[in-house]
């Protein structure tokens, strides 16, 4: 297949393959484009999976969807919402993350990228809902991994080495995708002006109760008009959804009163967790994954006031807007048990840093056997990592 | 047995005296077991139709015994297994003769309990349950809850990704782990993931859960504890036929609900259940289902009026709801019984467990009893009916020549069958031995030389639990080439089994 024809079906994701390894050229598995601001920038050629799009299968009933990479998240999500059901690790779009519009993410980048929203504490993340694939390896073979059942174990589990691989093991050409049913009500609770150590303990507090909070938020004080907000999302059916909520006015006492915030309020601060609009589109940005009980060691003066930063994940996920040294900052995270990626950054940054936190060597020289297994000739690493 | 395993190696076999001296300058006492009498309790697990007694068994104690134990047979080429409480149900822990038998019994240890950050670390060698009955006084516990769970350890749990009755709400033993450590093959000492969510780099963990003990040796986990729910209350539901049964399952998850738990048994299972711990099963249907809500008590009643206006749809022809504890219990005790009670229907019986998309249940059901009549055995079907995940029991005499062979084989096609509608040979038990033979029939040769080359990522020398999970031996050099000449087997003197 000529280098500068799209791939419509598997078979020429294959031979783009064979074509590239032939001529020894590195190729950059490509979706929508909308995280093409995480990484080096590479002179690779691309792979586009664009062509590879549409539902091949969806049965509500058995809570599976197959799908091809390409096709556009947003019209994953219709399809689902349509019968009632959801992505449960509710994806995000990234581009609104770097300065561009929503739209343009495809299912097969969320899941190479391994996109996990606010209710991954909850409903599990994008790991845990591939339940299959089929795909291109780097020696330009076709297989396939996984089933497209929600209950399996037979063989390895690659789908979980697919979710994060960031097009760096394989092309995925199928993927298949657990779906649950949508909840039937959705309710915000908030807690006004907590800093961030009593509010990361209102949110275990919370998270560790009956309530069965699905998603768990923080927003500082210097984002949300002087008075900082701690969000607590419940959702289910209408009854449950009642008494759960009765619940956390006792529970979180202590911690103040819990208010009913206006419902556009509090879905626009939802919002706002993915496309990180309160942070600006300027700066570095990190996405740092702590234990919840470790994220106020992260953020610590001065690091506290010279940021600005979203807590999600009851604290375990911090979205963080800093011009720090890159080092310090990974040092830091380190010692609270946590990692750093860097998600936004200069030119020159992007060029320097590394976007994923270097892990231990032993770890790193595992990660590097088992990319060669998927890809012995490196075709798919184009420099991006 | 009609399994194959690797042909011994005869040459390990004769430094046998050496290794054990090896082995006992690492792990001092009664921690190496060598003698044919006290090796006898480890010669099978679950699976207890295949017996091979170890070469040699030895227990460490300390992480640093396993890298040691685990180093000098890297480098003195000699096969390990990996044994927990030996509870597996497809013989992942069943010995070779050539190799070294690891058990992690005595790794039994809680070692920490975060209640803020939600998880425990455990030693391998905790009981499933034992996680659980470490954090339930302050209102937690471990979600998936494998019917050994008061045998299995968590180690065996994260080696076989060990499901449960309660899995389509809170998720196999992968959705739970956090993160481990892990010996690998050449002594190497690795961690991996931690107490965060999700990892930074390649998800390692996601590969290591399920891998059947052939990646490496677990000394440590990290699994997530959640709040215990406010109430628990069950339905029990008996339908005239297979067919609305099902239904009943499709339109209850229509409807919006993931119950904590929905089981069903067939006509054989039922009966046989009732006269085993008679609690009052209907006796005059075809198909029974155990719908479990959990949840603060205004969900779970809501939900019960929800899921009974279902059953009553689909022509459900006796409901009864849990209106105690007691009785909640009482509605499980039939299905949480039914291997044993079916156990007394034959002297033998050999459980298998496909998964298949839900709604090719009924024509599934209907070719096994064809299946039943061909082999001329019975069989009994208890069946996870929210995620699809089959357990038909054969029934059958070892006793009598043959029987076994031919329970087997009416094993292999229901497995066959599994695969042919959609699903495929496991939905929680492993590939071990039992369904290794069957591999091609879910994969084709290029998918599995590609899982087989991820083995060799963590165990280039195959020296950790051979015989397992893959029907060939590959030679990872072999593996490693990247043009295969079809048609031609390479290494034809390897064993193919």
């Amino acid at each position: 297949m000529a280098a500068n024809v799209i791939p419509t079906c598997e078979s020429d994701v294959a031979d783009a393959v064979a074509d590239a390894l032939r001529g020894s050229v590195k190729l950059a598995i490509t979706g929508g484009g909308s995280k093409t601001g995480f990484g080096r920038t590479v002179d690779a050629r691309a792979l586009p999976m664009a062509g590879l799009a549409g539902i091949v299968d969806y049965d509500p009933a058995e809570l599976v969807l197959t799908v091809k990479p390409g096709t556009l998240l947003a019209e994953v999500e219709a399809l689902v919402a349509a019968s009632g059901q959801m992505l449960a690790f509710e994806p995000f779009d990234h581009g609104p993350i770097y300065g561009a519009s929503s739209g343009q993410a495809t299912i097969g980048g969320v899941m190479a990228a391994g996109v996990s929203g606010s209710q991954r504490i909850s409903a599990s993340a994008a790991r845990d809902h591939l339940l299959g694939f089929r795909a291109v390896s780097g020696r330009g073979e076709i297989f396939a991994a996984g089933a497209k059942v929600v209950k399996n174990v037979t063989g390895y589990d690659l789908p979980k080495l697919a979710v994060g691989s960031w097009g760096r093991l394989f092309a995925m050409t199928e993927l298949t995708i657990k779906v649950l049913p949508r909840p039937r009500e959705n309710a915000t609770r908030m807690l006004i002006g907590l800093d961030e150590e009593r509010a990361v303990a209102a949110m275990a507090r919370a998270m560790g109760s009956q309530a069965e909070v699905a998603a768990a938020a923080y927003i500082p004080a210097s984002l949300h008009n002087g008075e900082s907000a701690t969000l607590l999302r419940i959702q289910g059916f209408g009854p449950s959804v009642a008494a759960r909520c009765a619940m956390l006015g006792p529970l979180l006492a202590d911690f103040g009163t819990v208010r009913i915030p206006d419902a556009g309020a509090a879905d626009a601060r939802w919002t706002d967790l993915h496309t990180l609009a309160s942070l600006g589109t300027e700066g570095m940005l990190w996405r740092i994954h702590v234990p919840p009980s470790r994220a106020c060691e992260v953020l610590t003066p001065p690091r506290r006031e010279q940021s600005r930063f979203l807590l999600d994940w009851a604290g375990g996920l911090i979205w963080l807007v800093s011009d720090e040294e890159p080092a310090a900052l990974r040092t830091a995270v380190a010692e609270a048990g946590g990692h750093a990626a860097l998600v936004r950054g200069s030119e020159d940054h992007r060029a320097n840093v590394p976007a994923f936190h270097p892990p231990a060597p032993g770890v790193a020289a595992l990660e590097e056997r088992v990319r060669r297994a998927f890809d012995p000739a490196g075709v798919f690493e184009t420099g991006r990592f | 047995m009609s399994l194959t395993m690797p042909e011994p190696d005869q040459a390990t076999l004769s430094r046998r005296a050496e290794i054990v001296a090896a082995l006992r300058a690492i792990v001092p006492g009664e921690g190496v077991i060598a003698d044919e009498e006290s090796l006898r309790p480890y010669e099978s697990d679950g699976l207890t139709a295949y017996r091979q007694p170890p070469m040699v068994v030895v227990l460490p104690e300390t992480t640093e015994q396993v890298s040691r134990i685990l180093a000098w047979c890297h480098a003195n080429k000699v096969k390990v297994v990996p044994r927990g409480a030996g509870t597996s149900l497809s013989g992942g822990a069943l010995p070779l003769a050539d190799a070294v038998l690891l058990g992690l019994g005595k790794f039994k240890r809680v070692l920490e309990i975060d209640y803020h950050d939600r998880l425990a670390i455990v030693q391998p060698g905790v009981t499933n349950l034992a996680i659980t009955r470490a954090v339930e006084e302050r209102g937690f516990y471990y979600a998936p809850d494998p019917s050994s769970q008061i045998a299995c350890s968590i180690g065996g749990n994260v080696a076989e990704n060990s499901g449960g009755v309660h899995c389509l709400k809170y998720g196999l033993t992968t959705n739970n782990v956090l993160g481990c450590e892990i010996v690998m093959m050449d002594g190497e000492v690795l961690r991996i993931g931690g107490r965060h969510l999700d990892p930074g780099g390649l998800d390692l963990l996601g590969v290591i859960v399920g891998s059947e003990g052939l990646l490496g040796v677990v000394t440590e986990v990290t699994v997530r504890i959640l709040p215990k729910p406010q109430t628990a209350r069950a339905l029990l539901i008996g339908f005239p036929d297979v067919e609305s049964a099902g239904q009943c399952v499709a339109d209850t998850i229509a409807e919006g609900i993931i119950p904590a738990g929905m089981e069903m048994m067939d006509r054989p299972a039922i009966h046989a259940a009732e006269a085993f711990v008679n609690v009052g099963y209907p006796l005059d249907v075809e198909a029974l289902l155990i719908v479990e809500l959990d949840g603060p008590e205004a969900e779970c009643s809501h939900l019960l009026g929800e899921v009974e206006a279902v059953a009553r749809r689909n022509g459900a022809v006796s409901i009864r709801t849990s209106r105690s504890e007691e009785e909640r219990l009482a509605f499980w005790a039939g299905r949480k019984a039914a291997f044993p009670a079916v156990g007394r229907l034959a002297p033998d019986y050999y459980c298998m467990d496909g998964t298949i998309p839900r709604r090719r249940l009924p024509e599934v059901l209907e070719q096994m009893a064809a299946l039943s009549e061909k082999y001329g055995l019975g069989v009994a079907n208890v069946f996870h009916a929210g995620d699809g995940n089959l357990h038909p029991l054969i029934l059958y005499d070892a006793n009598k020549p043959g029987e076994l062979h031919r329970a087997e084989e009416f094993g292999n096609d229901i497995l066959r069958l599994c695969v042919a509608v959609g699903g495929v040979l496991t939905g929680e038990h492993g590939v071990g031995v039992e369904k290794r033979d069957l591999m091609p029939v879910m994969f084709t040769d290029t998918d599995l030389k590609q899982q087989q080359r991820v083995k060799c990522a963590f165990d280039p020398e195959l020296l950790l639990n051979p015989g397992k999970v893959f029907p060939q031996l590959h030679r990872c050099a072999e593996l490693g080439r990247m043009h295969v000449h079809h048609g031609q087997v390479p290494f034809p003197d390897l064993p193919r089994f």
